[in-house]
């Protein structure tokens, strides 16, 4: 990249107040062509809100939008798409119900005389261009048939094949595997190339490091740093992010799981706090058995559709099985019914926190407050007195940064929500705990906290079903992994054995011994 | 998008979000003070609350449904029911024949709830179905207009209460306990949070079919008695012309009162003024001789005006 470049997008002492918030306060940043721009920052700190100015979502109250040397202001995100700036959303915004070709192509799909859409050349570039992602799948059936993981990739190649400029990212890798997470790279690489800005939002610094090359810090709606990353110290940026010394950081210390409890653990109790057995459903689970004992954190490792958040959904009662039962603390619990598993404690923290997480119009305490309601009242009414001192426990607890418990949870910058979920299931004191990509979206301060927080829960005798992308996590977190592979559990690491290394081979193994 | 419109307009559009509805009625009310005359009187008074009575009633059920993302078509049809079932069973008297007909509400809303909860369908189809069947079932069983002189009836439905008519005192009961069921218990902040997002609901183990049902059956038991009570006005059941179209009626008052049809959020005390409102209208617009086409397109504007400010909402 050639620093004498003149900007492609500038933003100049951009400012933007919410009702109880100054989310930005005088931003500036200017975004080079051929560069890769990290926005980084912690939960709350305006990341999001800058893009969503970028993209015309946001009107900001004060300050200059300059696009290729002259001022703009995009009225709606479909102008700045025009225009050329192409947005990844950090909520995947496609349309659940259409096609995956239908989403992809939306807007632009091939015609054939009349007007009309040619599916079957829809269907066929479609599937052209996600296999150039390394997705490999029915283009027809609706999107949100597929995890996340599929869905961001949708949302990345829709982006790119739209002819861009400026392509914004707001973390987008936040379901995606290591091999995913790869392929966005080399994109984001033949992307630079071309001369193309791209902004790149993530709370994973490793990433950061491998690809971007300036980074701008934003920390409670204003710049904190700006400035080429790889001269970056990583504990000097996260200080940075977090408004601390560096030496607090270094002795604070940012451990995040603590356990070294692998090789002395014991199972305490005669049986396992949850054990499912033979969870079949058709093309997506044969026969998984899984059980978790008390105090125990196991890790499910596997690539995307492998079934691991299906295997989570069957046991809570939220996937209809067709056959495998699950038994908790020794009964057996009613199948598909979520009521039932959570009355016995069990609690799936799910991994789509806008379709299946939050209540967007409801507040930040009502969102806390849902799942254990039934303990929270008295005879059918609900107590307040109950709801305020749990909510402000969690709230305090995971800092949880709103205007007021009583902002709607929509309203919370994405790590915030994710925060308020994990509170709602604490609220339910339960005794297993699944959870599916716990620390999405949440920047490191909290990431170190909430990992904290379920090593203190499981050593209080909770059994945890940790689900996560992120191998580091998955390996400092689980004391056992079990590996999925296309609905079956084709693999087991405990004690010593669970390492990223080994957990990468033991994937790779069994698919090249199945596919083989 | 809202973000695009300058902050003052913004903040007024806010307000009139919230409070908007209780202006419009307070302002009519002032335009009649002055220029209507004998508005002023009892009887005009208690004429306008008597007549709002059913469609208030109705309107607390059909904001249950509407708060679920759902709707209740079938609610004239299951007055008219009511009607039809008091009509019968009047013969064992008034109690005996009003528990019949809130029966028969319940049956209907089960049939439709247990139709939208356990079998998946539409809400509009399913209480589209009701409302084609029940009115129907209600016409087999009295086909024409019956009257009756069963005094407890007759005084349920124009008796007072230290001045205030009966009718208008449950409407008034069953606001408040309504509201109170939204607001304070577990099932009416389940009903919200399961129009809010129904996905979210079950895996927080909410008994999402459970609380849909019952919400259906409610609003069934409302429109029962809805029916029980203006056909004790009438002094006369007439299952073949009572409650048309009130479903009309009860979701115009449900939207004009800012509960959006989007679900997620329920407005009880708003509602009720939505039905006021309208009511006031038409009333006003009849007083000053206004021929009832132009009533009809002063509400289609208030409906209009109700569903810009909710969509804005909607969309933040
Ligand atoms: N529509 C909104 N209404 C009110 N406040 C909002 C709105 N959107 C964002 N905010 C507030 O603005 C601040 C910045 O939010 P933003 O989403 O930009 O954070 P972020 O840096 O993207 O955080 P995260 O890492 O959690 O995604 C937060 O305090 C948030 O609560
Ligand atoms: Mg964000």
């Amino acid at each position: 990249m050639s620093q004498s470049a003149a900007p492609v997008l500038e933003a100049r002492r951009i400012s933007k107040r919410f009702p109880g918030v100054v989310a930005l306060d005088g931003v500036s940043l200017a975004l080079l062509p051929g560069e890769v721009h990290a926005l980084v920052g912690e939960n709350g700190a305006g990341k999001s809100t800058l893009i969503k100015v970028f993209t015309g979502v946001h009107r900001p109250d004060g300050g200059d939008l300059i696009y290729n040397g002259s001022p703009v202001a995009f009225g709606t995100p479909l102008d700045a798409q025009r225009a050329g700036i192409s947005t990844i959303y950090q909520e995947v915004n496609l349309v659940p119900m259409m096609s995956v070709a239908r989403n992809l192509m939306l807007g632009r799909e091939p015609r054939g005389r009349l007007g009309v859409i040619d599916t079957a050349r829809m269907y066929g570039e479609a599937e052209r261009i996600l296999a150039g992602y390394g997705v490999v799948t029915d283009v027809r059936r609706p999107l949100r048939t597929f995890g996340m993981g599929v869905q961001q990739m949708v949302a990345l190649a829709r982006a790119v094949a739209i002819d861009a400029r400026v392509v914004i990212m707001d973390e987008p890798t936040s379901s995606l595997e290591p091999r995913e997470v790869e392929t966005l790279f080399s994109v984001i690489r033949r992307l630079r190339d071309d001369g193309i800005a791209v902004v790149y939002v993530s709370h994973r610094l490793d990433e950061l490091y491998e690809v971007c090359d300036r980074v701008t810090v934003l920390r409670d709606g204003r710049v904190a740093h700006t400035g080429p990353l790889a001269e970056l110290e990583r504990l000097k940026l996260i200080a940075l992010m977090l408004g601390r010394d560096l030496d607090e950081v270094r002795t604070g210390g940012l451990t995040r799981f603590s356990r070294d409890r692998r090789h002395a653990r014991e199972r305490d109790g005669a049986q396992p706090a949850v054990r499912a057995e033979g969870l079949t459903r058709r093309q997506v689970l044969r026969g998984v058995d899984v059980s978790v004992w008390p105090g125990e954190v196991v890790g499910l490792g596997g690539l995307l559709g492998a079934g691991r958040s299906e295997t989570a959904k069957g046991i809570v009662g939220a996937l209809p099985l067709d056959a495998g039962r699950v038994v908790v603390a020794g009964l057996p619990l009613r199948t598909g019914s979520t009521t039932a598993a959570i009355r016995a404690g069990v609690g799936l923290l799910p991994e789509d926190r806008k379709a299946e997480g939050i209540i967007p119009a409801l507040s930040v305490r009502e969102n806390i407050a849902l799942a254990a309601l039934p303990s929270l009242s008295r005879a059918g009414v609900v107590s307040d007195a109950k709801i305020d001192k749990v909510v402000e426990v969690f709230m305090r607890r995971l800092r949880i940064k709103a205007a007021s418990p009583h902002q709607p949870v929509q309203e919370l910058s994405g790590g915030n929500q994710q925060k308020v979920l994990l509170a709602r299931w604490l609220a339910i004191r339960p005794k297993i705990l699944l959870l599916d990509e716990p620390t999405r979206g949440i920047d490191v301060g909290a990431k170190a906290e909430v990992q904290a927080l379920v090593d203190e829960l499981a050593e209080e005798g909770l059994g945890v079903l940790l689900i996560s992308s992120d191998l580091e996590e998955l390996v400092e977190g689980a004391d056992r992994i079990l590996v999925l592979r296309e609905g079956a559990v084709v693999g087991e690491l405990s004690g010593d054995d669970v390492t990223e290394d080994t957990i990468m081979t033991s994937i790779a193994e069994r698919g090249a011994e199945s596919d083989g | 998008m809202a973000e695009a419109v300058a902050p003052p307009g913004r903040r007024v559009l806010a307000w009139a979000q919230e409070y908007g509805v209780y202006a419009a009625v307070g302002v009519l009310l002032l335009f009649n003070v002055l220029f209507t005359p004998h508005f002023l009187d009892v009887a005009n008074f208690r004429t306008q609350l008597v007549q709002v009575a059913p469609i208030v009633i109705v309107s607390l059920g059909m904001a249950l449904v509407i708060g679920t993302q759902g709707i209740d078509l079938s609610v004239g049809s299951v007055m008219s029911l009511a009607a039809a079932l008091v009509a019968l069973y009047l013969g064992y008297g008034a109690w005996p024949a009003l528990l019949v007909a809130l029966a028969g509400g319940a049956v209907a809303g089960t049939a439709g709830g247990a139709l939208v909860a356990y079998v998946g369908v539409q809400p509009i189809v399913a209480t589209l179905a009701l409302l084609v069947g029940v009115r129907g079932l209600a016409n087999v069983l009295v086909p024409q207009l019956v009257e009756f002189r069963n005094p407890d009836l007759i005084a349920l439905g124009s008796s007072s209460l230290s001045g205030v008519p009966v009718i208008v005192v449950i409407a008034a009961v069953l606001t408040l306990l309504t509201a109170f069921l939204v607001r304070r218990t577990t099932f009416g902040r389940q009903v919200v949070a399961i129009g809010g997002n129904r996905a979210a609901s079950e895996l927080s183990g909410l008994p999402v079919r459970r609380v849909l049902l019952l919400v259906y059956v409610i609003s069934g038991v409302l429109a029962a008695l809805a029916g029980v009570l203006a056909t004790a006005r009438l002094q006369a059941s007439d299952p073949t012309s009572l409650g048309l179209f009130i479903e009309l009626s009860a979701i115009t008052a449900v939207v004009v009162g800012g509960t959006p049809l989007s679900g997620g959020r329920i407005r009880v005390l708003s509602t009720v003024m939505g039905a006021l409102l309208m009511q006031l209208l038409s009333a006003t617009l009849i007083k000053h001789n206004l021929p009832q086409s132009w009533t009809q397109i002063v509400q289609a504007v208030i409906i209009l005006a109700a569903v810009y400010a909710t969509r804005e909402r909607g969309t933040r």
